[in-house]
């Protein structure tokens, strides 16, 4: 919402400086945005005196100027035809800023002559609309005065209102709010009535009175639409950056920025018959004046004649009833709209206007026959014309809400005491009826407050008059001990957060969307989740999996030079529509190399091997039962079928790791080996915390430990772990640790099998081992080999 | 006995120009080993009478123990020589550069809500989360947002379509501000409540300082006495806290939102140039959070007396705590994994944020 202080001040009666006047403002909850005076800013100008004037010796219309600007002679070539010596104008110097050619003023020639400026017309520079010549100021205006002297600075206030303050989309709200701040006197208005008997030949019915309760129709005969707009009202206007068009859609424009009231105005002759306000049948077609057509549907109100719907109700004229220059008689509407029915409507079908705007939050419902008296006014004063009796349809029989406001409640809820004196001078001062009733004040909302629903607003207006920062500050009672903050679910996310980073990932955000065409082979057969209203085509569907993202983030590093590439993310992925249909993970991707090229030649390429263990320390960060995880080879399809896994604890999927499928990474355009896991937070179980947070009681072994090597030959087919799992469960008791040492295929061996070389470590518990304790020992790890997965031992 | 006295004599002299250890084993040998000459002369002893094997016997063992300190003294010397010798070979470049490390970063949006936690942490707050995707319910209806109301369209919202019905009310939305956990928390437990709820919202923006997605952190106290007052003193010890500047005047200004009334914006001081913002004791303003006391028809919504209960609730943008806290220009640089940005504005793993360990440590060791 713009304004100028002189509109400000048409409401206001203030002696308040601009920057008072911006500060209250802000104060008040009317924040102000921007305070521009207009020619402030506009520097290179000046005013200057024409000292001589000579035809062009190439031209019949150009003139060649000497101008004095009080500074020095220069040289203009000038083409308007009202220019005489002795004329005093505003002079454009060599790099002044035109705002109508959006360019800066230059040296030029023009058809051979030396021009070092421009005498400006009111357009160029703002000032008005005129371009039949250039601007002639009283002889006795000085020379050499910027355009903020010469001009009348009348800055312009940009505030931005909030949707429970429709009131402020006038000058007139905003006025009452300030003075009511204690800035100044609202002005009573001034407007006179213009009654008259004369019949009106268009009548108005109105057949939906919950979509319309009041429609005030006023028919002025003969009005002359051609006139000037008034130059105060033009300036007003332009300063808020409307166009000045006609004047009657002007004094439209003009009255709904002054009392947030919106108006049409129809050109009389071209109605059909009666007005009838009603809803639209369904598919009834309209035509708005912007030459847009729309099929209504039977919950959009339309003001209607015997043609059909010539105006969306509130939102839009249509483009075959208006007004045009030559438009004689109109026929002047100001109603009442339902707000939701307003914005439905304008949302359905996506028009925007300042009607909308204000009639969707709240236009005053007893200012329609106001309005038309004041509109009926302007178009006299302005266009003349003979008016005739005012037509209404409904009522304006609105009942404001009351409601109370109780001192008590007021120092309860902000902490801070305000007499219910005070109180009342408050709502008062707003417009509100006041009345004491024991310990509560009844008061009675202004009908422009279309937001007063009870106590809280109330309390709410006089919060806004004392001035939020007089409220004193107290910090929050710490009377208890606080509670954990953070859950053990939500602590170990932390955790598991800087153990990838301390693993030497980076830690990145994505988008929770991603693009449809890379998430496809992601879903793990879900139905995509599909955004109605993407922002961009590439941000079309809630990602499936966080691996998507990580790997756009992969591919534009490596496409900028960087591709050793560690990232990692932990939030959400989606498998459904409904709220909570959502997986916390903890995704990484790793690709390149370990580091650079470097003189210890250590480097080697991230493999599938690093991923997996990635999402083993996760889980145990993530204080899940480690050891009881068990691989299986069935991760999703975007892996490497040969070389990806599942970690899982009974039948709930943990993690997956491995390398990313080569097609998948082909479609993302990425031509190195990338490995990647997903660790699905949520599956891990919680530590149980019913047995407290002691830990098992450390048993140690006098005995030293004892290592052994046995290496077995299996089938190909079968899977390290097992053999692990068998070799660690051949004795419970003794056999404390089971690692492989080597895994060997080729000469020596037969095509289908492979060798795997375990290094086993036995504890001794009760006594040192003997040489025969040990053989016991081993040959049961080998008879569990053997039975469980068909190994051989190998020949020493 | 000069005899004796010159193989003293010698077998100092051949110790002191021993070149290494090998040759003091050597001459140890020669003169205390079996067949020794020290030795020798011990075996003679017993020819001695008693007087003289007294007086001689002394005598040997005086000079045996000379050699054997003067052996044991060459031998360190020798050893220490030998071994320097040793290790001026082993002699590496140590200028060379380590191995390198691969040492990852906390993102900043994280490190905030570390902050932001051990901060609420301290004034009793717990920690409530709630979906991504909502339905139109907690993120509006019960808000005090009913389908037409104007700030439906102040929040550009994203909406999800629903595959079960085509009708526009029952299509999910991407929650527009962390305020639905507001609900979700009041659904499920009775006040006293104080919670914040950090998480990921949405809305169709994208410059500089809007993306479509950035998070928030709300805030939440319902019980039956908190006020206005309470809020500011709350929220100012937050921003003091947070920013740790010394000194921090804050601002407030009447605003609206559909669940809270009254409600305000919070403005901190800062100071503006060309090219540097300082948050602290300025002539400028920086709005940075918005609040209010909770509207009845919320608490109503939740099934919350709003005669018997009050309280207040706000809402924060983490990623612009981020932006003005650690001088970070682009809010769109936060979303795009830029391996250098991550390194350069991320923080170190074990830089971890606590009120009695201190919120930061001014990026700690840069690998």
């Amino acid at each position: 919402m713009k304004f100028t202080i002189s509109w400000l001040k048409e409401h206001l009666d203030t002696q308040a400086s601009v920057d008072e006047i911006a500060e209250t403002l802000t104060k008040i909850g009317l924040e102000v945005e921007e305070v521009v005076n207009p020619f402030e800013s506009m520097e290179g100008f000046s005013t200057a005196r024409i000292e001589e004037v000579e035809d062009h010796p190439d031209s019949d219309h150009l003139h060649v100027l000497k101008v004095n600007d009080g500074n020095e002679i220069l040289q203009i070539v000038c083409g308007a035809p009202n220019v005489k010596k002795g004329m005093i104008g505003v002079l454009a110097h060599v790099g002044a800023y035109i705002p109508l050619f959006n360019e800066k003023i230059k040296v030029g020639k023009v058809r051979g002559v030396e021009s070092f400026g421009m005498m400006c017309a009111e357009d160029e520079i703002g000032v008005g609309r005129d371009h039949n010549g250039i601007i002639e100021l009283p002889q006795t205006a000085p020379i050499g005065l910027s355009l903020a002297e010469v001009y009348k600075a009348d800055p312009v206030i940009e505030i931005a209102i909030t949707p429970n303050r429709a009131e402020c989309l006038g000058v007139r709200g905003v006025a009452r709010d300030l003075a009511a701040a204690g800035l100044g006197k609202l002005k009573p208005l001034n407007i006179t009535k213009h009654n008259s008997t004369l019949e009106s030949p268009i009548k108005v019915k109105i057949e939906d009175f919950k979509a319309c309760p009041t429609y005030v129709g006023r028919y002025i005969k003969g009005v002359n639409n051609k006139a000037e707009t008034p130059k105060w009202m033009k300036d007003r206007l332009t300063a808020i950056g409307l166009r000045s068009i006609s004047p009657l859609v002007d004094i439209t424009n003009y009255i709904n920025y002054d009392m947030a009231r919106p108006l049409h105005v129809f050109d009389a002759d071209k109605l059909k018959g009666d007005i009838c306000v009603r809803m639209a049948k369904d598919e009834e077609g309209f035509i708005s004046l912007e030459d847009k057509v729309y099929n209504l549907d039977n919950q959009s109100l339309g003001i209607c004649d015997e043609e059909g719907i010539q105006c969306l109700a509130g939102i839009m004229g249509g483009n075959s009833k208006g007004c045009s220059e030559d438009t004689v008689n109109v026929f002047v509407e100001c109603a009442s709209f339902n707000p939701v029915c307003i914005a439905r409507t304008g949302r359905k079908f996506q028009i925007d206007s300042d009607s909308r705007y204000r009639y969707e939050r709240w236009v005053d419902p007893k200012s329609n026959i106001l309005g038309s008296d004041y509109a009926t006014d302007l178009i006299l004063q302005i266009c003349g014309g003979e008016v005739h009796e005012m037509v209404m349809a409904g009522d304006e029989n609105y009942q404001p809400v009351t409601t109370y406001i109780r001192p008590e409640r007021v120092k309860n809820f902000i902490g801070m005491e305000v007499s219910a004196a005070k109180i009342k001078e408050i709502l008062t001062s707003l417009g509100f009826e006041t009345k004491e009733e024991g310990d509560r004040i009844l008061a009675t909302a202004p009908t422009w407050r279309g937001d007063i629903e009870g106590e809280h607003d109330l309390i709410e207006e006089v919060v806004r008059m004392i001035g939020l920062d007089n409220i004193k500050a107290e910090s929050m009672p710490k009377s208890y001990f606080p509670a954990q903050t953070l859950s053990l679910a939500q602590r170990r996310i932390v955790t598991v957060k800087h153990e990838l980073a301390a693993r030497g990932m980076l830690e990145t955000v994505t988008w929770s969307f991603t693009d449809s065409k890379l998430a496809k082979d992601f879903r793990k057969g879900n139905e995509p989740i599909m955004v109605c209203n993407p922002i961009t085509a590439e941000m079309d569907e809630m990602r499936p999996s966080v691996l998507i993202n990580l790997l756009l983030g992969c591919k534009n590093n490596i496409a900028r030079g960087y591709s050793n590439v560690s990232l990692f993310e932990v939030g959400p992925e989606f498998y459904g529509v409904k709220p909570g249909e959502q997986k916390l993970v903890a995704g990484g991707i790793r690709c390149g190399q370990t580091s650079k090229k470097h003189w210890l030649k250590d480097e080697r390429q991230f493999d599938v091997f690093d991923a997996k263990a990635d999402a083993l320390a996760v889980i145990a960060a993530a204080n899940g039962p480690y050891d009881s995880v068990r691989i299986s080879l069935d991760a999703p399809s975007y892996y490497h079928p040969g070389r990806s896994g599942a970690f899982r604890l009974g039948a709930n999927v943990v993690a997956y790791f491995g390398e990313v499928h080569p097609m998948i990474l082909k479609q993302f355009g990425i031509k190195q080996r990338v490995v990647a896991f997903e660790v699905f937070v949520d599956n891990i179980p919680l530590p149980r915390t019913s047995q407290g947070k002691a830990k098992k009681k450390l048993e140690l072994s006098q005995f030293q430990p004892v290592d052994k090597d046995m290496a077995f030959i299996v089938d190909k087919t079968v899977k390290a772990d097992d053999l692990i799992a068998a070799a660690k469960t051949a004795d419970r008791r003794y056999i404390s640790d089971v690692r492989v040492f080597d895994v060997y295929e080729g000469e020596n061996l037969s095509e289908s099998k492979k060798s795997i070389a375990l290094s086993i470590t036995f504890q001794p518990i009760e006594a040192t081992f003997s040489d025969q304790d040990l053989e016991v020992l081993m040959s049961k790890v080998e008879q569990a080999a053997k039975t469980k997965c068909n190994a051989q031992l190998r020949d020493a | 006995m000069e005899n004796i006295e010159q193989l003293k004599q010698t077998t100092l002299k051949q110790i002191d120009e021993a070149s290494d250890v090998k040759s003091l084993e050597d001459i140890k040998v020669s003169v205390m080993g079996k067949k020794g000459a020290l030795t020798e002369e011990m075996k003679k002893l017993a020819l001695l009478s008693v007087e003289e094997k007294k007086q001689m016997g002394q005598m040997l063992n005086v000079i045996k123990s000379e050699i054997e300190k003067a052996l044991e003294t060459k031998k360190q010397e020798l050893f220490a020589k030998e071994l320097n010798e040793k290790l001026a070979k082993e002699t590496i470049d140590v200028t060379l550069p380590i191995r390198e490390e691969n040492i990852g970063r906390i993102h900043p949006v994280s490190k905030i809500y570390e902050e932001v936690v051990a901060i609420f942490g301290e004034m009793g707050f717990e920690v409530a989360d709630g979906p991504d995707i909502e339905d139109q319910f907690h993120n509006f209806n019960a808000l005090n947002t009913p389908a037409n109301h104007p700030a439906r369209q102040m929040q550009d919202t994203f909406y999800i379509t629903n595959p079960e019905s085509d009708n526009f009310d029952d299509s999910y939305v991407v929650r527009t501000q962390t305020s639905a956990v507001q609900i979700r928390t009041m659904e499920k437990k009775q006040p006293p409540i104080r919670i914040i709820a950090p998480g990921r919202t949405y809305r169709s923006d994208y410059d500089a300082t809007h993306t479509p997605m950035f998070h928030q952190v709300e805030g939440l106290v319902i019980d039956k006495k908190t006020s206005f007052a309470n809020l500011k003193g709350c929220l100012y010890d937050f921003v003091k806290t947070f920013f740790e500047v010394d000194e921090l005047p804050v601002r407030y200004r009447p605003s609206y939102f559909p669940f809270t009334e009254p409600s305000a914006e919070m403005d901190i001081g800062c100071k503006k140039s060309k090219t540097e913002l300082k948050i602290g004791a300025g002539d400028d303003w920086l709005e940075i959070l918005g609040c209010g006391m909770v509207h009845p028809n919320v608490l109503k919504a939740c099934g919350i007396d709003p005669e018997e209960y009050q309280g207040f609730a706000f809402g924060l943008g983490l990623d612009r705590l981020a932006m003005l806290k650690y001088g970070i220009p682009d809010l769109r640089t936060f979303f795009e994994s830029d391996v250098r940005w991550l390194k350069h504005y991320g923080f170190m793993p074990l830089d971890e944020s606590s009120m009695t360990g201190g919120l930061s440590n001014n990026g700690g060791l840069v690998r």
